[in-house]
């Protein structure tokens, strides 16, 4: 019998499955809530994890140049799409961990975003720059927004969110830009364009209540927010000249907003060219603190429940992760858990952190009260871990 | 230790060891702690076609100029490393590009290999490309212009 009809008939029968299981394959009937997947960026592979048993389930081969690969699922949790650096799109079905569809789609792609209903999922590409817009269930492209900010020319795309009303918004960042292109008709885009938002945005994030949008700027000290539920909306700059005009430090690599670090009132954002995280009230948006760290932040991620925020680094410091108690601002703790520290995933309610270490080629759960290793797993390296619990989050 | 290149009285390239990079372009009061031998005197014009470019970045590249000794087999491994990996975030594991530019021989064809490396050394201002002075010397810079420029190498099997 062929795996394809044994996965038709996977319901119907558990003699089958059986069956189907000894000779096929199959994985057992399952739930998606504890599952993800992990880029081993080297090998174009991405593996299938689940986050209940703290093991590697499967890996998925041929994805392409996964380079700066990132991942967005699908609301059910079953389909994780994957953006890989060479513009491919890659639909992977996590049950049957086989590819479920693939379209080339760019000649340079950053990344993506879902809309919330689940119907659209959007690439943010490099080349040709602008955004494209495919439908979730057959990957057929729906709309294409070239980012043109004058005649013949495409400026780079970052910082692509989806907002509620498949609206997106994203970050030009060749044209000093926000655009927020609205997607409810997807034979007719409407973009609203903010210029002027200051130099060089090189990524963005959108709050969890889907209100601001705050670009990072490395063209100079500050952050551009927009307040999505102003009727025009307008851009504000937040935290200029937060550098103090001292000569910044060197960015070996740019800090990625995408995984906001909100915690209650605060946001905590990476500082660009100071080994700093900026720590903001997001009532006033004015500065409340800046707490030092181990080296240029790449990632700050709030846990679930805001209580801790965990920032890994740039070469040459990512050996590092630091700890960040939200109730004092303080760091407590400063972990190494390998060499090369390029991303951290946390369990859909905080419990436990995976953290990818490339040049250990290893994964590490860490328990995030007692920051004890609960498991380590070895994959060829690895980058980017992403769980199904962002599909229910905005601006994952 | 730094190697820095700056041009000397007879408008020679060389490097010299122990000068700060702040020292570039300024008149030296005294030369003769340089090591540098000195050279048939050369016309000014000649001197800066042959010096030029690298006087002003700091690198000597020129076959007719002395070099840093290239970087090691088991450095250059790690460099080759490096550049996939590190330099791979802004220019792609594939080196085809991101936010920063196609680093593949063919979009570096036009590409002079002084600058290149100075690049490499010492960033490009008003860019996200940073200087990489903290973590590779002048030669290591040297060297990963001139793999860029001839195809870079795959990776090696044992550092995946």
């Amino acid at each position: 019998m062929k795996r394809r009809d044994c996965l038709a008939l996977l319901g119907a029968s558990s003699l089958l499955l059986a069956g189907c299981a000894s000779t096929g394959n199959v994985p057992p009937l399952a739930g998606t809530g504890d599952l993800g997947v992990v880029v081993a960026r080297s090998t174009g592979t991405l593996a299938i994890v689940n986050t209940s048993q703290r093991t590697l389930l499967a890996e998925v081969k041929g994805l392409g140049d996964l380079s700066h690969a990132s991942v967005v699922f699908s609301r059910d949790g079953r389909h994780a799409f994957v953006f890989g650096r060479d513009g491919a799109l890659t639909k992977v079905d996590l049950l049957t961990q086989r590819i479920a569809g693939r379209v080339m789609q760019a000649g340079n792609s950053i990344g993506g975003a879902i809309s919330a209903d689940g119907s659209l999922v959007v690439a943010q590409n490099y080349t040709p720059g602008g955004i494209k817009a495919f439908n979730t269930a057959t990957l057929e492209l729906v709309a294409d927004i070239p980012a043109e900010y004058e005649p013949g020319k495409l400026s780079r795309v970052v910082g692509l969110v989806d907002l509620p009303g498949r609206r997106f918004a994203y970050s030009l960042f060749d044209a000093n830009a926000i655009w927020i292109t609205d997607l409810s008709d997807p034979t007719r885009p409407v973009t609203t364009k903010l210029p002027n938002i200051g130099r060089q945005p090189y990524d963005a994030l959108v709050t969890p209540n889907g209100r601001h949008y705050i670009a990072g700027l490395f063209g100079e000290d500050g952050l551009a927010m927009v307040d999505l539920w102003e009727e025009k909306p307008q851009v504000r700059r937040i935290l200029a000249g937060y550098g103090r005009g001292q000569e910044p430090l060197p960015v070996y690599k740019m800090p990625h907003l995408r995984g906001w670090a909100v915690a209650g009132r605060r946001a905590y954002l990476p500082a660009i060219g100071r080994h700093e995280v900026l720590v903001v009230d997001t009532d006033t948006w004015q500065e409340v603190g800046r707490i030092p760290v181990a080296g240029q932040p790449v990632f700050v991620m709030a846990r679930p429940d805001g209580r801790q925020v965990w920032v890994n680094f740039s070469v040459p410091d990512y050996h590092r992760v630091q700890v960040i108690d939200t109730t004092t601002q303080k760091i407590v703790r400063t972990l190494e858990p390998g060499k090369a520290v390029l991303h951290m995933e946390f369990t859909p309610r905080g419990e436990s952190v995976w953290i990818s270490s490339r040049d250990d080629h290893r994964i590490s759960v860490i328990d995030t009260q007692s920051f004890a290793t609960q498991a380590t797993m070895t994959l060829d390296s690895p980058s980017g871990i992403f769980f199904t619990s962002r599909a229910a989050r905005v601006g994952f | 230790m730094p190697l820095t290149h700056i041009k000397d009285m007879q408008n020679h390239c060389g490097e010299h060891r122990r000068m700060p990079v702040a020292i570039r372009g300024r008149q030296l009061p005294n030369m003769v702690n340089l090591h540098f031998p000195p050279r048939r005197p050369i016309s000014l014009a000649s001197a800066l076609r042959r010096c030029g470019a690298l006087l002003s970045l700091g690198l000597a590249v020129a076959g007719a100029h002395a070099q840093p000794a290239a970087p090691d087999a088991a450095r250059q491994r790690e460099l080759v490393r490096m550049v996939r990996q590190d330099c791979g975030s802004c220019h792609g594991l594939y080196l085809t590009g991101g936010l920063g530019p196609a680093l593949t021989r063919e979009a570096l064809a036009e590409k002079p290999l002084d600058s290149m490396a100075a690049t490499i050394y010492g960033g490009r201002p008003g860019t996200p490309m940073a200087p990489w002075k903290a973590m590779l010397s002048e030669a290591d810079a040297l060297w990963i212009a001139q793999q860029l420029m001839a195809g870079f190498p795959e990776p090696h099997k044992d550092s995946r």
